[in-house]
């Protein structure tokens, strides 16, 4: 027992370090493992309070900016709104429930990283606003994420300059759908992976969100195809993409809460048991 | 010794700070950035406590990670540091370390230079080869480091002698 005793206190550094270590591996392996596990992300209290007061001392920086991207989205929603085709037939509201399928909430991109693999954004809503897990982020010009960790008041963001993301997209003009990831390499592409070479397809057409994500609404703008790989083992395509989004420049962003999103969940649950 | 410890805890708490707030948003070409909080593990005295200072960069490390979504990759390269700090110190410094008598917070000289370069790569090589995870961007990973470790280490500088204390 007395030697027991010895060499814990006489190894007590290696000791406390192989501890130590062990765990913040752990943490490292984890987070990249494992969908949506991380138990260190920056949607708390402490991170989520420092990065949003040093936010708004920024903010002010580029109000300029801001304004001009909002009233140019103004104006386009104007343009929607004036010339539709025609104006005595009004957009049915679901009236069984008196709601819209899809709602949207307003938030703002507290901090933002882009120059890792694994890039997370924050933002300034949370579980008080009616932000949950799984739902979709965009902005006027395109996706930006998927809501991954959540606190009362904050919110992490999932960025699709991420390893880990796997949207589904289409060419908005044919249907054919693909799957949307990063490669690491460049903050302005991202890559269509899984295209079917049956796809009629050039340089410039739009790729925009599928009709089977749960996630994201259909034909939400995403980027241009910038280049077209041809693989020779497989009948798919690889493209990149160049995004509408700037990524590295992020001010207010649309959280979509999609009503049915649970019923469709469950339905393919049930459908998954039988 | 108190005064030793409140300098350490303030150092601790000034350097976690300004990299949140500053240096977390420089991103030069797009991906380098500086991570000079590691001054906290650099300059920790030499004849002060191991363990502490392996706990310590064990919690600077984990308020990194929170801070910047990274799971425990700063909370791993710097405990990595810290627990190398003394085999670095015998490497850079040879004899002079038994006596314990080096200062770090002084005039640059080629061992100083060379302990705080040991340390940058150290903690640098582990941060991004945690980072990538994936063994294919291993060139990329090498690349990050090398420039990463050249920006780090000149803010380092900066810094030291920027907080150097007056002697006079």
């Amino acid at each position: 027992m007395q030697q027991i005793f010895n060499f814990i206190f006489k190894n007590s550094n290696r000791i406390l370090f192989l501890l130590l270590l062990g765990i913040s591996l752990a943490l490292t392996i984890q987070s990249h493992s494992f969908h949506r596990s991380k138990i260190i992300s920056s949607a708390n209290f402490l991170s989520g309070g420092v990065y949003e007061r040093v936010n708004n001392l920024h903010e002010y920086l580029n109000l300029k900016t801001q304004n001009e991207a909002l009233a140019l989205e103004n104006a386009k929603l104007k343009s929607l709104l004036f010339n539709r085709k025609d104006t005595t037939v009004v957009k049915k509201l679901d009236s069984l429930k008196g709601v819209k399928p899809e709602d949207i909430v307003v938030s703002k991109v507290i901090h933002n990283s882009y120059n890792v693999y694994e890039n997370y954004l924050t933002l300034n809503s949370g579980e008080i606003d009616g932000v949950k897990p799984d739902m979709g982020v965009i902005n006027d010009l395109g996706i930006v994420g998927i809501i991954e960790n959540t606190s009362p008041k904050y919110s992490t963001v999932i960025s699709i300059l991420n390893k880990r993301t796997q949207i589904n997209a289409k060419i908005k003009k044919s249907n054919h759908f693909g799957s949307l990831n990063w490669n690491g390499k460049s903050t302005g592409y991202v890559q269509l992976t899984d295209l079917p070479r049956l796809a009629l397809i050039k340089i410039g057409d739009t790729i925009v969100t599928g009709g089977q994500s749960v996630i994201f609404p259909e034909n939400i703008n995403i980027g241009t195809i910038a280049k077209i790989y041809r693989d020779k083992q497989t009948n798919f395509y690889t493209l990149d993409v160049r995004l509408f989004n700037d990524m590295t420049n992020l001010g207010h962003v649309y959280i979509i809460k999609r009503k049915d999103r649970e019923e469709i969940i469950n339905l393919e649950k049930r459908e998954k048991d039988e | 010794m108190n005064s030793t410890l409140l300098v350490n805890i303030f150092r601790f708490i000034l350097l976690l700070a300004i990299q949140i707030i500053i240096f977390n948003n420089m991103n030069f070409l797009g991906y380098i950035s500086p991570f000079p909080y590691i001054l906290f593990i650099i300059l920790y005295p030499v004849n002060g406590n191991k363990s502490g200072l392996v706990a310590a960069s064990f919690l600077l490390g984990i308020i990194m990670d929170l801070f910047s979504n990274s799971g425990g990759t700063h909370a791993t390269a710097c405990l990595v540091l810290a627990y190398f700090r003394p085999s670095i110190f015998k490497f850079a410094f040879g004899l002079s370390y038994e006596y314990q008598t080096i200062k770090l917070n002084d005039v640059l000289t080629p061992q100083r230079f060379s302990f705080i370069l040991l340390s940058v790569v150290i903690h640098h090589f582990t941060l991004f080869l945690l980072e990538a995870f994936q063994l294919s961007f291993i060139l990329d990973t090498l690349i990050t480091t090398l420039l990463s470790t050249v920006f780090t280490i000149i803010i380092c500088i900066i810094i030291i002698y920027l907080i150097k204390p007056n002697k006079r």
